[in-house]
């Protein structure tokens, strides 16, 4: 994570626009007992982007998921699947609707095959498995028995079976959890490969830097509540922004000749080396404060503020305003 | 999630429950504890039974063979083994694992995987009362039922009360341990009331009298009286209907997909 990923939009994050909204969410209510569940959570989510639901465990993510799908039942609040009513049309939301939930799994002695086969009889419209077993590279693992696939390939069999009903909108929950790193980013290319063949992606995820890449817009949920919504660009922008520098000095000097300049908000030792957060011309300040010091900065790298910026600030800022 | 929430489903094509149907074979067969249960328990039940010499003999009060007034009990056990273990253990591992929870997000209604389940069950369970009353006749000199249109009736509704225990556990285990150990630990008094280890009449009255409103019993007296040739009596094709009905009732109200 070096530098902010490329923001489809940069500018609004909130409000109307020209785009359909596909599903909309208005004072989402879903308890379990105190502290659990969903109290209020609104937002809409935009036909053809990949939103993201990010939070800490527990915050409510899955919960408001379930609630879109019509797993479960709201409490209170407005739910709007393609301006459907989840409780209402739970046959039509599902036609439409292609999810993939944590904590599923499929029969051990069923076929990869067998299951994309299976799951494409029940929809009126399904995808080609064959062509979908292509796009996944999974045509190879066609007869092989679900219980012998890696974490990685059944999850890849899971965004398959997500999309086998060729829906409009894929809900996919916790997707890279528990896999290597190649695994992630392969995911994430099938992720964008979803977008463009036009499906709206809602992805829930507790990794800031999946959210980073991937989402167009991201809520953050924090206890059951709508901590913020936006670009990810425009929430690292929002949480104090700035940009970090680190760097390795080659002598010891007084970090105090950075604190004063303008710039600086912050410095930090981590190690050997120096953190300088700050805002503006932020490099050029401390390289020429440094200059004039004769301290030469060696590995130096630059960072914008992150997601896991904003993430940390949102979510710790959360928890102190509700302490008593 | 809820029976509740099922009821205002509507039905996607039925291709989608003949491949469910076809899943629920696989599982059969590649998975065949219950194949196991519905050929292999009744052929080796066959065989153990037709070793005692003593069965030979006719039944005291009345037209069988004491060996041909078992085919009855070995009947009731082999469902009685179908529907205790054959049945729930499937599906409460499924829920248990998140393939409930997997099907619930799809146009399938739930509720198919249930009927695809208790389907297969049903076929595995007509294959062992074919095997015990067919295979009691070719090889070990058993009379067919004389009457049988009393005899099938019976039979099937055996099979529809124990399979409303079965699926009641269904709905109540949580895991599949749990409907391993409700399961057995009811086998054991279904069969003594059915006849198992004692002919019924050796019991104390009160016993018998309990017994009567037990599910296997009341197939035992059911199946064994259209085996001498009579229709069966009222009560224990009534007793058998009562438990289908009632407990497979309360079982798909309780039901849960996760």
């Amino acid at each position: 994570m070096t530098t902010t990923s490329t923001p489809r939009e940069s500018v609004a994050a909130v409000g109307p626009m020209d785009s359909a909204q596909v599903v909309t969410v208005d004072h989402l209510r879903k308890s379990y007992g105190p502290g659990a569940g969903v109290q209020d959570v609104s937002f809409r989510v935009r036909q053809g982007e990949i939103f993201g639901i990010i939070g800490p465990n527990g915050a409510g993510k899955t919960t408001t998921v379930e609630c879109i799908c019509g797993l479960r039942i709201p409490d209170s609040g407005v739910i709007q699947v393609l301006g459907l009513d989840p409780q209402v049309h739970r046959a039509a939301i599902r036609e439409r609707v292609g999810v993939q939930l944590q904590e599923s799994a499929l029969p051990l002695f069923i076929k990869v095959g067998e299951a994309l086969e299976l799951f494409a009889s029940f929809y009126p419209q399904p995808a080609d498995p064959a062509e979908l077993l292509e796009a996944l590279g999974l045509t190879d693992k066609r007869n092989t028995y679900y219980r012998r696939l890696s974490g990685g390939l059944k999850q890849r069999l899971s965004i398959a079976l997500a999309l086998i009903g060729n829906p409009q909108i894929a809900i996919l929950d916790e997707l890279t959890t528990g896999l290597d790193p190649q695994a992630r980013r392969d995911t994430w290319e099938l992720i964008e490969h979803v977008r463009d063949r036009g499906v709206t992606v809602i992805l829930v995820t507790h990794y800031m830097d999946e959210a980073e890449r991937l989402c167009d817009r991201v809520l953050l949920i924090d206890h059951g509540a709508v901590a913020a919504l936006g670009t990810p660009a425009g929430l690292a922008q929002s949480a104090g922004g700035g940009t970090h520098l680190r760097f390795v000095p080659s002598v010891p000097f007084d970090t105090r000749m950075l604190t004063v300049l303008p710039e600086v908000t912050d410095v930090a030792r981590e190690g050997q080396r120096i953190r300088v957060t700050g805002t503006g011309d932020l490099v050029g300040a401390v390289v020429r404060a440094l200059e004039a010091a004769g301290v030469q900065a060696r590995d130096m790298q630059v960072e914008s503020a992150t997601l896991d910026d904003a993430y940390v600030r949102l979510t710790h800022h959360l928890e102190e305003a509700q302490r008593p | 999630m809820t029976a509740h929430g099922l009821a205002t489903q509507t039905r996607p094509s039925s291709r989608g429950f003949r491949e469910l149907l076809k899943m629920e074979e696989r599982r059969a067969l590649r998975a065949p504890v219950g194949l196991l249960l519905g050929v292999l328990v009744p052929v080796i039940l066959l065989v153990i039974f037709s070793a005692i010499r003593g069965l030979k003999q006719p039944a005291p009060g009345s037209t069988l063979t004491m060996f041909a007034q078992y085919i009855p009990v070995l009947i009731g056990m082999s469902v009685c083994l179908i529907a205790l273990v054959s049945l729930p253990i499937p599906v409460v591992s499924d829920r248990q694992a998140g393939v409930l929870r997997r099907f619930a997000t799809t146009p399938a209604p739930p509720s198919w995987v249930l009927a695809a389940q208790v389907i297969v069950n049903f076929a595995l369970a007509l294959i062992a009362i074919v095997i015990l009353v067919a295979g009691g006749a070719l090889f070990f000199g058993v009379r067919m039922p004389s009457q049988l249109g009393g005899f099938v009736l019976a039979a099937l509704l055996c099979i529809a009360a124990m399979f409303g225990i079965g699926l009641l556990i269904t709905s109540l285990a949580r895991s599949p341990q749990v409907a391993g150990v409700v399961g057995t630990v009811l086998l054991y008094p279904l069969l003594f009331f059915a006849g198992m280890w004692t002919p019924k009449q050796n019991l104390a009255p009160t016993l018998q009298h309990i017994g009567n409103y037990t599910p296997l019993d009341a197939a035992v007296q059911a199946m064994d009286a259209a085996m001498q040739g009579h229709f069966p009596p009222a009560r224990p094709l009534l007793v058998m209907a009562a438990y289908a009905v009632v407990l497979g009732v309360v079982a798909i109200r309780l039901f849960r997909w996760e």
